[in-house]
């Protein structure tokens, strides 16, 4: 499951990115990605660490200032900046931070949004269209309140919706930021488990999170940043030691192994962490 | 045929009665058979003279006119995903009337017909150049907003100046009677010089419907999508100005129907805010057409003007609508 890259399974790669905006404060320096088929990717790093930012790089939603993300296409990279913006939605795609609907529509009309990239302008959606959407409904289990407005769900409830959305457009790479920091544990669970299923089927997978337990559970590989750059880089357990999360992090955490997987508690906050930001 | 499909159709054939309704009304009663001679036989009729002189060309205006105010309502509260939008916030309504108040205010409209519509225009074109220098450069909506309604601000404060200094009452009665908006005592020259800026409004506006769409999601989303949000952001002001401004060029200012049509008929499209385009310029024509009716029934002297009466039904009937839906904004 860790093993290294080979070269046929590479999906994405972000070569040496760095993101400057305005006034020369650099969110992202000098760091390099690679994603493969079948993996699902932790972004973790504490809050300014540049983790959205990354992902909205890798995305191609945001072009890096210096480096590039480059894509697989029948067999070989290619610079995300050269496809079509067409081509590029339907191989990635972004689910946003906190996403929520900005404007009443009903939920099925919502989760079609994700075939777009797939549309013309003069085309209705086809009934290969229509499959997906009941096929993502299925999946997230939302076809029971498909006819009602998204505004009026709960929290848990909008979360899936745009996890349907997403998974409509059977992109190759899903860039998930923060999906499941407002949802309860069952819905936690639900949401990762979609997203591991998503990578399983040949394709592969990014999120940021903040559950340090979550990302050892269900990551096949973390990056852990901090203040804009890389720190480390590997499969969980060797990422998430004691050492890194205090050194990241300033926080002291008991870590155990539960069943498969190691369980990340922070304890207490170490006084001699500077805040990088 | 679905759901869709049948309000379009419902609508259109709504279109069409109250386009009957708005040429069989009006201070003389004309009678269709004189008509149907003066068009076989080719004989002077004063009954064709009133239908094709006068009521036609009112009808007409009133339809396009109500059509650009529906969709470009519907189209800028998609944009901004805001329920309150309509062509005020781009500027385009006050500018496009700034101009057509110059025009009486230095007396120049006995020089031909075109030169009040032309100067309408105009107003809109500047609207549209001060935005694109104000914000154009800006990736951002609210931006492009507040550029807007600076603009907007701003020709109407220079409409109020205009009113103060105004060289004599008549000039002044003028600019007011203007404002107010309406469509009566127009000729075809005037339906025909919107025409064609009311067709690449529409064209553009439509075009953009998907676009619509994906932002129920948000800007950044809607990037990852597949969109050029900036581009397509820029087609939709110019297609609304482009209309707008034509409209009002013609019509003056015609208040509530681009907020009241997109909120009435909303639910109608399952809140789809690509499908609301078309059906709310349909709804947009009804509701004019049927105010014109009213305008004409209701006084026989002509005074009651168009924008008067759509603003007095419009508000309580909007009031009506924020206090049945208030759970659907929350």
């Amino acid at each position: 499951m860790n093993s290294a890259p080979n070269a046929s399974s590479l999906l994405l790669t972000g070569q040496q990115l760095t993101f400057r905006v305005e006034q020369g404060i650099t969110l992202i320096r000098d760091v390099t990605v690679a994603i493969n088929e079948g993996e699902l990717i932790g972004l973790i790093g504490p809050n300014g660490a540049g983790k959205s930012t990354l992902l909205r790089l890798l995305s191609g939603i945001e072009t890096p200032s210096d480096g590039c993300v480059s894509v697989t296409v029948s067999g070989s990279l290619k610079p995300v900046s050269t496809l079509a913006v067409r081509e590029r939605a339907q191989k990635l795609s972004y689910l946003a931070q906190g996403a929520k609907a900005h404007w009443p529509i009903e939920v099925e009309q919502m989760i079609a949004l994700g075939r777009l990239p797939f549309q013309k302008w003069w085309q209705p959606a086809s009934d290969q269209d229509q499959e997906k959407v009941i096929r993502a409904m299925r999946l997230t289990e939302t076809l029971s309140y498909r006819k009602r407005l998204v505004t009026s769900l709960s929290g848990g409830e909008q979360a899936l919706v745009m996890m349907a959305r997403v998974l409509a457009g059977e992109p190759e790479i899903i860039f998930a930021d923060e999906p499941v920091s407002t949802l309860d544990p069952y819905h936690q669970l639900h949401v990762m488990e979609l997203l591991r299923e998503h990578a399983r089927a040949e394709k592969s997978a990014v999120v940021v999170l903040h559950d340090l337990s979550l990302a050892a559970r269900f990551c096949d590989r973390i990056y852990l940043m901090n203040e804009g750059e890389l720190f480390c880089e590997g499969a969980p357990e060797k990422v998430l030691n004691q050492q890194n999360v205090a050194g990241v992090y300033g926080v002291d955490s008991q870590i155990s192994l539960v069943g498969q997987s190691l369980s990340i508690s922070p304890v207490a906050r170490l006084r001699d962490h500077q805040q990088g930001r | 045929m679905n759901s869709y499909q049948r309000v379009l159709g419902g609508l259109f054939l709504a279109v069409i009665g109250s386009f009957f309704a708005d040429i069989s009304v009006g201070p003389v009663a004309i009678e269709w058979a004189n008509i149907w001679a003066a068009m076989v036989d080719n004989k002077a009729s004063l009954d064709a003279l009133i239908l094709f002189d006068i009521r036609l060309p009112r009808a007409f205006l009133a339809m396009l006119v109500g059509a650009t105010l529906g969709i470009s309502g519907a189209a800028l509260q998609g944009l901004l995903r805001n329920p309150l939008a309509e062509s005020g916030v781009i500027g385009v309504s006050n500018c496009a009337a700034l101009g057509a108040v110059l025009v009486f205010y230095f007396g120049m409209t006995q020089w031909s017909w075109f030169v009040l519509p032309l100067a309408g225009l105009v107003g809109a074109l500047v609207s549209v150049v001060m935005i694109f220098l104000l914000a154009g450069r800006s990736g951002s909506t609210v931006t492009l907003i507040l550029a807007g309604i600076a603009i907007n601000t701003l020709a109407g404060a220079l409409m109020a100046m205009a009113l103060n200094f105004a060289p004599n009452p008549y000039a002044m009665q003028e600019i007011v009677f203007w404002l107010l908006g309406s469509v009566a005592n127009r000729s075809m020259n005037e339906v025909l010089i919107t025409v064609p800026f009311i067709t690449v409004g529409w064209v553009l506006i439509l075009s953009c419907g998907r676009f619509l769409n994906a932002l129920t999601l948000g800007e950044e989303t809607t990037k990852s999508l597949g969109f050029n949000v900036r581009r397509l952001r820029w087609r939709l002001v110019i297609g609304v100005v482009a209309c707008v401004g034509a409209a009002v060029s013609v019509s003056g200012n015609i208040g509530f129907i681009g907020l009241v049509i997109p909120h009435l008929l909303r639910p109608w499209v399952r809140h789809d805010p690509q499908r609301l385009l078309a059906v709310s310029a349909l709804g947009g024509a009804v509701l004019l057409l049927l105010s014109d009716v009213a305008v004409q029934l209701l006084s026989s002297g002509g005074e009651l003007k168009l924008g008067v009466i759509t603003s007095l039904v419009g508000g309580p009937f909007f009031l009506y609508l924020i206090l049945k839906n208030r759970n659907v904004w929350s």
